[in-house]
């Protein structure tokens, strides 16, 4: 009887081409633009400059923050002007070199400079004002090294990164973003499948057969995780080819994960399906779940910077352990044996999911 | 003895406050066409939709073919074709994909299958249609099809509701052949309708009003028992009791 | 008018009967609110490091207790092997390792330079950026001080004031995008959807049909999203200033204008994508994928404007949501006057009319 239902569904899909349109585009669109888009990287700061001395020492200092790879000067005027720049949006940071900054410098005195930082964005904030911190400093090291004066406390940094030696937003991003494209595709195909067979008509032919409702599920949820294979691959396929992504790790794994990750995602799309009389509604319902899913599965924030109580509630978002695979698997080439726990919540998902997807189809009312 | 393939026995259906189906009981022969009549909103659709396992009673009991509708839904489902008002097969699956995967559905072989796909699609004179979609069939033919699928596995009792809505007359007399014949296969037919001129090609009819069984017998009976022309005056004349206005 | 308002209410009944639509409309801005608020930070909160210390002396002390004081770092490890460096991060627990060269304190005295160095877990290059950010700040105050306490020339302080939001509030930064995702969310794809479903079941014709004049049809099928959406606007300003302490600095007039302004913008384009489609599921991913997207991308929501390239900053001008969520930014939180916010204001209000005016010269052709 399977067999049959499957036809079914096989000849629907292969006859859908906006679906198979999607399958293309959907991959695509996610890989190839979104790298670009979601790089947080604070950078390219606009950095006006208050300078009272006009001094050497002054321009040396704003030459430096102008050559670093975060600033960049826009403007070298009046404190006001500068202030009126930040409430325009034309600059984020004020760096304001009073008067006699160099004389006090020469005199053995400190010298005196001022930062004002536009922290609307509080992250962009304080890392401006560090980064800014911090070329000052370097400054003032340099002052000393030129004046011949080595015998003090010198500390050298140097930062290695692990795993992305260079910072690469992209590296980070694209496998996250296959969970994504896996999740938006799988769960908004369930989601309206079932429904648009309720709009149709078509439901009420297969309810009154004598068709077991497992089965009718399974055939449904079959065709899906192929379709979201597909998916898999295409977006593997656009990172290698686009971005010169390939994973650390291994294929096989990535597949093992996945396959169960997708079914957990068309079997949650399936039961928002069986609870919904129309496909807007669905929609709806849909859209409300999955933005709260994405948001807290920390493909696009920390989850550890989340507070205690959201984090123990992220233990039942499915996204957040395939997100975390992908990036152990692409990033550090993790094995299986050691993302064994995830590997279970993936597969108790998968289970839970289309379990009530059965229980939820009601064949009778 | 004459075999019941339907029974019911007080069969009600609440939603809420409002009772569609208010204690009906009746019984259907084996191979008997049975007409079950009433304005719209009579309570009809809803009444067909607990026999065929779709819908659970409130309360009352029926069997159909042997099972209870209540707690054997599943197994009243095996030996029952079903048609429903609006248009229910898939159109975007060919004539003959339909017809397989309903029968497919049933547990009929791929072998058996090919072959009463062949015998239906000459049977209609559609054997030029096989190929077509069915989304791009005319009404009738539709119809026509649909009826074809819910007797496909050759079930006791094939349910149609409604089953000439908005065809021409020419059609829906074609229609009635097919039904004659299904008949004479042995298939007991339950069908609804407005058209009072159909009501008169069953054995027997039943006419509901506001959710009741007002009258039951065979068109003749009733004729003399209303002292009327035809079946559209013993309707006009039960309607007009109604209280109930369709939607 | 008579007849206007039966249709209005219509309209809304429709609305409303759908019990959980409904119901996710009302709620979903609310729980975006308190997502973003409680929830989810791009932040950094408590990485946690490992400290490899060989030489133990009051500096290097000093120096991670500083560590452990700031609130972005939470030394959990201690490592006495510099092997252990390699493996610490293999399972992603730790962030960061920071490592002491030997006799560190007399190497900083006596001229020889004391290395620090850094291992940072690079899988999200934002956090390791930001973690080495933040580190080296916290060395750098170190090693001024040190300077200041020998006495040495050449001291620059610095003093650092952060503007408008000293706290670092993340919801300062977010409600307003909040504001114009909702906006665009309900205004826009709900009227898209609720024109196409006429279209799709036939009733449009139905309604053309009647005496009502088209103006008013559309107008009545937007006015309650437009009370949606004015509820749900007021609902985030109820929730940002009373439960997040987000403040309304600058004039509630304004902003009201401005998100009026910006709701013609958003029905505009609603009435626009109906015109283009004729299927409810085609209108949904239109406008999901036109609009939610570019707004949840380009609205600095989540990710800084700044850091696209140029070709996506460009693309982000004709995304009419990032010169809403800017301008109410600049009222809300730096409370600035109408003078800073004008060129937002004018880029909104010159949108919102030739938006109108093509998507009722497209509906006028449908007509005819």
């Amino acid at each position: 009887m399977l067999k049959y239902l499957l036809e079914k569904e096989f000849k629907q899909i292969f006859r859908n081409a906006f679906l198979l349109r999607m399958l293309i585009i959907m991959p695509l669109m996610t890989i190839v633009l979104f790298p670009y888009v979601t790089n947080q990287e604070v950078r390219n700061l606009k950095l006006s400059v208050v300078d009272h001395d006009h001094s050497v020492f002054s321009s040396r200092l704003i030459r430096k923050a102008d050559a670093s790879a975060y600033f960049q000067l826009v403007s070298v005027s009046s404190y006001a002007q500068a202030l009126g720049e930040v409430e325009s949006g034309d600059a984020d940071i004020i760096l304001e070199i009073p008067r006699d900054f160099e004389r006090d410098m020469q005199r053995g005195e400190p010298g005196q400079v001022m930062l004002s930082a536009n922290s609307v964005d509080g992250t962009r904030g304080a890392l401006g004002s560090q980064y800014l911190s911090s070329i000052i400093a370097d400054f003032g090291t340099e002052l000393r090294e030129e004046a011949g004066i080595t015998a003090s406390p010198q500390l050298r940094l140097s930062a290695t990164y692990r795993f992305n030696p260079t910072l690469d937003y992209k590296i980070f991003m694209i496998p996250g973003l296959i969970v994504v494209l896996l999740t938006l595709l799988c769960c908004a195909l369930t989601a309206l499948n079932i429904v648009g067979e309720k709009e149709a008509g078509t439901i009420e032919q297969i309810n009154v057969t004598p068709v077991p409702k497992s089965l009718f599920i399974l055939g449904k949820l079959l065709p899906n995780w192929i379709i979201g294979l597909f998916a898999l691959t295409f977006g593997m396929t656009f990172a290698w080819a686009i971005h010169g992504l390939v994973p650390a790790g291994s294929l096989l794994t990535i597949l093992l994960f996945a396959g169960c990750y997708i079914l957990a995602a068309s079997g949650m799309g399936m039961v928002i399906s069986n609870y919904s009389s129309t496909m807007q509604q669905a929609m709806f319902v849909m859209f409300f779940f999955l933005i709260i899913l994405l948001l807290t599965s920390g493909l696009f924030t920390p989850i550890a910077s989340m507070p205690g109580w959201m984090q123990a509630c992220t233990v039942v978002n499915p996204l957040k352990y395939l997100a975390e695979v992908m990036r152990l698997v692409y990033l550090k080439g993790s094995g299986t044996g050691e993302m064994l726990p995830q590997l279970f919540a993936l597969c108790a998902f998968a289970v839970v999911f289309n379990v009530w997807a059965v229980v939820s189809y009601r064949k009778s009312l | 003895m004459e075999e019941k393939v339907i029974w019911a026995d007080g069969l009600t259906k609440s939603f809420g406050a409002f009772t569609a189906v208010d204690h009906i009981s009746f019984e259907v022969r084996r191979g008997e066409i049975f007409g079950f009549l009433g304005a719209n909103g009579a309570g009809k659709t809803t009444a067909m939709r607990m026999l065929c396992g779709l819908s659970l009673p409130t309360s009352g009991r029926g069997e159909v073919a042997g099972f209870d509708i209540a707690t054997q839904q599943e197994e009243v489902k095996k030996h029952i074709g079903y048609m429903s008002q609006k248009f229910s097969l898939y159109e975007d699956l060919k004539v003959w994909e339909n017809l397989r995967l309903f029968g497919g559905i049933y547990g009929l072989k791929s072998r058996a299958i090919r072959e009463k796909t062949d015998e239906i699609l000459s049977d209609l004179g559609f054997e030029s249609e096989r190929n077509t979609f069915v989304r791009a069939l005319p009404l009738g033919w539709k119809q026509k099809l649909a009826f074809s699928v819910s007797i496909f596995h050759e079930p006791k009792v094939v349910f149609l509701d409604e089953p000439t809505g908005g065809v021409d007359p020419m059609t829906r007399r074609q229609f009635w052949e097919l039904i004659y014949r299904a008949a004479d296969k042995g298939i007991t037919v339950f069908v609804t309708t407005h058209y009072m001129d159909e009501a008169e090609y069953c054995d027997r009819v039943s006419i509901m009003v506001d959710g009741k069984i007002e009258a039951l017998d065979s068109p003749r009976a009733l004729r003399e028992q209303f002292r009327a022309e035809n079946m559209d005056d013993v309707f006009q004349q039960l309607a007009r009791k109604a209280k109930r206005t369709s939607d | 008018m008579k007849q206007f308002q039966s249709f209005v209410l219509k309209e809304f009944k429709q609305i409303f009967r759908d019990r959980r639509t409904s119901l996710i409309l009302l709620v979903l801005p609310i729980v975006e609110v308190l997502l973003l608020g409680y929830a989810i930070t791009t932040e950094l909160n408590n990485a946690a490091i490992a400290v490899f210390d060989p030489s133990k002396d009051a500096e290097t002390r000093q120096i991670s207790e500083r560590f452990q004081a700031s609130r972005y770092f939470t030394v959990v490890r201690e490592l006495t092997d510099a092997q252990e460096i390699n493996d610490v991060f293999q399972n992603g627990d730790i962030n960061m390792v920071l490592v002491f060269p030997e006799r560190f304190s007399e190497k900083l005295r006596n001229g020889e330079g004391a290395d620090i160095q850094f291992f940072i877990d690079g899988t999200d290059p934002n956090q390791a950026s930001m973690l080495n950010g933040y580190a080296s700040g916290i060395l750098a105050s170190f090693q001024a001080e040190q300077a200041e306490l020998f006495r040495q020339p050449y001291q620059i302080r610095t003093e650092t004031r952060m503007l408008y939001n000293p706290q670092g509030e993340s919801a300062y930064n977010f409600v307003p995008g909040v504001m114009g995702l909702v906006l665009m969310l309900i205004c826009a794809m709900m009227t898209s959807v609720a024109i196409v479903r006429e279209k799709e079941t036939g009733t449009m014709e139905v309604l053309l049909a009647s005496p009502m004049k088209p103006a008013q049809i559309i107008l009545s099928k937007m006015a309650p999203y437009f009370v949606i959406s004015v509820t749900n606007l007021i609902t985030i300003l109820l929730i940002a200033t009373f439960i997040m302490d987000v403040p309304i600095r600058g004039s509630l007039f304004w902003l009201s204008v401005v998100s009026l302004c910006f709701v013609f913008v958003a029905l505009a384009l609603g009435l626009l994508i109906s015109t283009i489609v004729d299927t409810q599921m085609a209108a949904l991913l239109v406008s999901g994928i036109g609009l939610m997207m570019p707004v949840m991308i380009f609205s600095g929501l989540i990710f800084p404007l700044e850091s696209m390239p140029w070709g996506l900053r460009w693309i982000s001008d004709f995304i009419p949501a990032r010169w809403y969520i800017s301008a109410v930014r600049k009222i809300m939180i730096e409370g600035v006057g109408v003078e800073y916010f004008a060129k937002e204001l004018g880029i909104i209000i010159l949108m919102a009319v030739f938006l109108m005016a093509v998507a009722w010269k497209k509906f006028k052709i449908r007509l005819s």
